[in-house]
């Protein structure tokens, strides 16, 4: 065991870190989930890319640095204790990219990976529906094959399309076989969002940020070049996607740690004695908590990196840092007192961790799949 | 011993509920997010259920007989409150029925119809722009009668609540130490019940929805990880509800205990709201978390109450003094 990170990565921390200082704004930018919002944070991650930290464990063809995942963790470490906005393109890089590596064709690699990096293209999850939720295999949206115009033919609804009204394009999930059985019979598509027969709408989220979309097809045309992973496979390849949300790639520890720490001051700053007493082992816990989070992921990229791929774990991955964005605001907000209710960082910050336990698959399924598939314990 | 409210004080919580359910139902609510001044009449409806309040005399409720009111005690509205928070009114009825009529009533006797608002902060105060008497419980507690008082605007996360701060008003007048301590406790009291109300909305929201919603082929209220949260929400309901209206006879009766009482209601409710809350939002899903449904309307009120007027921590902190410390 070895827990001190090398000269090699130790100098690429101070890299990272010195750019982040010398180009961070300073003023936090406005919601990325407003669209004006959203075209400032499009800005930075250009800047990124220009430099290129926006994608560093990707091969520099596409603009990364092939950084190894420990460096893509300390880049992460470094860009959330710099206070940097938040990445809208992060369903692309960090949930379609994956797949795109893993299923996509030479041609989708080169066509697809570049302008995801730099932001010229963004995407949005296209899975869920108006009754597809949990239940994702129940999806009912379908493509239909169109011979005469050389394609497949998408009809149906999306809802809760992160982003959506502010993307270009969408990941999604579609009926290729309406006989087969629920799980099989779907394919990934890529969709252009101006492909004609598409119509965004998008809507507000808990904290009135436009942050949601509802996206339906009609008729709309897709060529045979934007299936992702093969006809009747877009389970599996679906699957691939999932293990990224829920697990190392979506929310690295940089996050909660940044979090703790801004906690901590948060405390100092309102003054032990002002604070009442039973909030200072919250605290305390709050901290061991990002903690563990942090080592636990170091354990998983040990085992990554030597061979063995993430599996079912990232559902225990998932429950974990979803529970501790809720724990962590909700200590600043019991910090905060009175004051709580107002308008604020922590707030919008409360508001948007509990949407966490919700989406990537919610922690009651998550629960589901350790007590079944981790501990083994009967389904039914 | 009997633990239980009159039928007088039933008849009048169901009369309250009724009128409620016209006059505030949530497309009121959420009118008042946008509307001009925050409140349940609109820019647009003239009504209003404040009027409608203030025509049954329960703006009134505790100002003196005398001074033209019911001449009630706590133990009498506090049912009232709690259905106006399962209503998420967006009204100042604690700051005006607990708080502010009956130390305003001998200045402004238009209180007990509604024709005058009363609010209340400490320190932060809801409505205050629209109201037309205002009371500060710190700092510097003062009871502000003119029209010449300045605020300090600042957003709440429940944007009906419209907070201000007060920052200076010359036709004001300090408050007695007994004014200030009776209205602290009774507006806490009030805020208890409201958070009581709150919670049961919320569940009965919830239950609703999980009865109708069907994944993976079944309803989802069917799954166990749905029904043991809001079994959970219940349990704590049911033990909050006692506490709130045992608070509410001590504060009629004048009991010496009644202020440690309304701590121990305040840090109960504040803890099951904030657990309806987040129950109910995650046994909805994502249709919880949109904008355009209204769970959202009570979650915002329910952390708002929680802290206000001192939250949980610190009611827990006066029950400790109260039963720790030695005497
Ligand atoms: C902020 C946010 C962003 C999102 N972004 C996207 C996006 O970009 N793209 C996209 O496709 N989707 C997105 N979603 C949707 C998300 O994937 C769904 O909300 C999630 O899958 C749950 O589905 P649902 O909301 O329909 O809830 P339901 O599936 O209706 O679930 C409601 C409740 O029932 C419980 N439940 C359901 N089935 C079971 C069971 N078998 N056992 C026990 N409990 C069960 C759930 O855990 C939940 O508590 C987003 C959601 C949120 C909140």
């Amino acid at each position: 065991m070895d827990l001190t990170w090398s000269p090699a990565e130790q100098e690429f921390r101070a890299d990272v870190a010195g750019w982040l200082q010398a180009n961070v704004p300073s003023e936090p930018l406005p919601s990325g989930d407003t669209a004006a919002g959203f075209a400032l944070h499009l800005e930075w991650e250009r800047k990124l890319f220009d430099a290129r930290w926006a994608v560093v464990s990707w091969p520099e063809e596409y603009g990364g640095r092939s950084a190894s995942l420990w460096e893509w963790l300390i880049f992460e470490e470094e860009y959330y204790r710099a206070g940097a906005p938040q990445r809208v393109t992060q369903n692309g890089i960090f949930l379609l990219a994956p797949t795109i590596f893993e299923f996509g064709t030479p041609e989708q690699q080169d066509r697809y990976l570049p302008t995801m990096a730099s932001g010229e293209e963004s995407w949005c999850q296209g899975w869920s529906e108006p009754d597809a939720g949990s239940d994702l295999a129940g999806i009912r949206s379908t493509a239909t094959r169109d011979d005469a115009a050389g394609g497949w033919r998408l009809n149906g609804q999306k809802t809760w399309t992160t982003r959506g009204a502010f993307c270009t394009h969408l990941f999604g999930l579609f009926r290729t076989d309406p006989s087969a059985e629920r799980h099989r019979g779907l394919t990934y598509f890529l969709v252009p969002l101006d492909t004609v027969g598409v119509t965004v709408r998008g809507f507000g989220r808990l904290d009135g940020d436009e942050g949601f979309a509802e996206v339906f097809f009609e008729d709309a045309l897709v060529t045979d070049d934007l299936v992702l992973g093969g006809i009747d496979q877009g389970w599996s390849v679906a699957m691939a996607t999932t293990g990224s949300e829920r697990g190392l790639t979506l929310r690295s520890p940089g996050r909660f740690m940044a979090t703790a720490e801004r906690l901590v001051a948060l405390y100092r700053e309102r003054g032990p004695d002002a604070v009442d007493g039973s909030l200072r082992g919250r605290v305390a816990q709050a901290y061991i908590d990002s903690e563990a989070y942090r080592l636990q992921t170091l354990q998983t990229v040990t085992r990554v990196t030597g061979g063995d791929p993430p599996g079912v774990e990232s559902s225990l991955t998932k429950v974990f840092w979803s529970e501790l964005d809720v724990s962590l605001h909700e200590i600043a907000l019991d910090l905060l007192g009175f004051e709580a209710e107002l308008e604020s960082p922590w707030m919008k910050g409360f508001e948007f961790a509990l949407s966490g336990p919700i989406y990537a698959g919610t922690n009651e399924i998550q629960r589901n799949v350790i007590a079944e598939r981790v501990l083994g314990l009967p389904r039914k | 011993m009997e633990f239980g409210f009159t039928e007088d004080q039933l008849a009048f919580r169901d009369a309250v509920r009724d009128l409620l359910a016209k006059e505030c139902p949530p497309s009121v609510v959420r009118a008042a997010w946008t509307n001009a001044d925050g409140r349940s009449g609109g820019a647009t409806s003239g009504g209003g259920a404040w009027h409608a309040l203030g025509a049954m005399g329960v703006l009134g409720a505790l100002v003196p007989e005398s001074a033209g009111g019911l001449g009630l005690s706590e133990l009498d509205v506090v049912l009232l409150a709690e259905e106006t928070g399962r209503a998420a009114l967006p009204e100042p009825f604690v700051e005006h029925v607990f708080v502010g009529a009956p130390l305003a009533v001998d200045d402004h006797p238009g209180v007990v119809t509604g024709d005058v608002t009363v609010t209340a902060g400490d320190p932060l105060i809801p409505w205050a722009v629209s109201a037309d008497v205002v009371v500060r419980l710190d700092p510097d507690p003062v009871i502000a009668l003119g029209t010449d008082a300045k605020f300090d605007a600042v957003s709440s996360v429940d944007g009906a609540r419209r907070l201000a701060r007060l920052v200076d008003a010359t036709e004001s007048r300090p408050l007695t130490r007994e004014e200030l301590s009776g209205a602290f406790w009774r507006g806490n009291l009030g805020y208890a019940a409201q958070l009581l109300g709150l919670s049961r909305q919320m569940l009965d929201l919830t239950v609703g929805y999980t009865v109708d919603r069907k994944q993976f082929g079944a309803a989802i209220g069917s799954f166990q990880a749905i029904k043991h949260q809001l079994a959970n929400v219940r349990v704590g309901i049911e033990f909050a509800a006692p506490l709130v209206y045992r608070a509410a006879h001590s504060l009629a009766a004048d009991a010496p205990d009644a202020a440690v009482h309304v701590s121990m209601a305040k840090a109960q409710t504040a803890d099951v709201a904030k657990l309806a809350a987040r129950a109910a939002l995650q046994c909805h899903g994502a249709i919880g978390y949109s904008y355009e449904y209204d769970l959202h309307l009570w979650m915002k009120r329910a952390w708002a109450l929680a802290g206000a007027w001192g939250d949980a921590a610190w009611h827990r902190e006066r029950v400790a003094r109260a039963i720790l410390d030695v005497k």
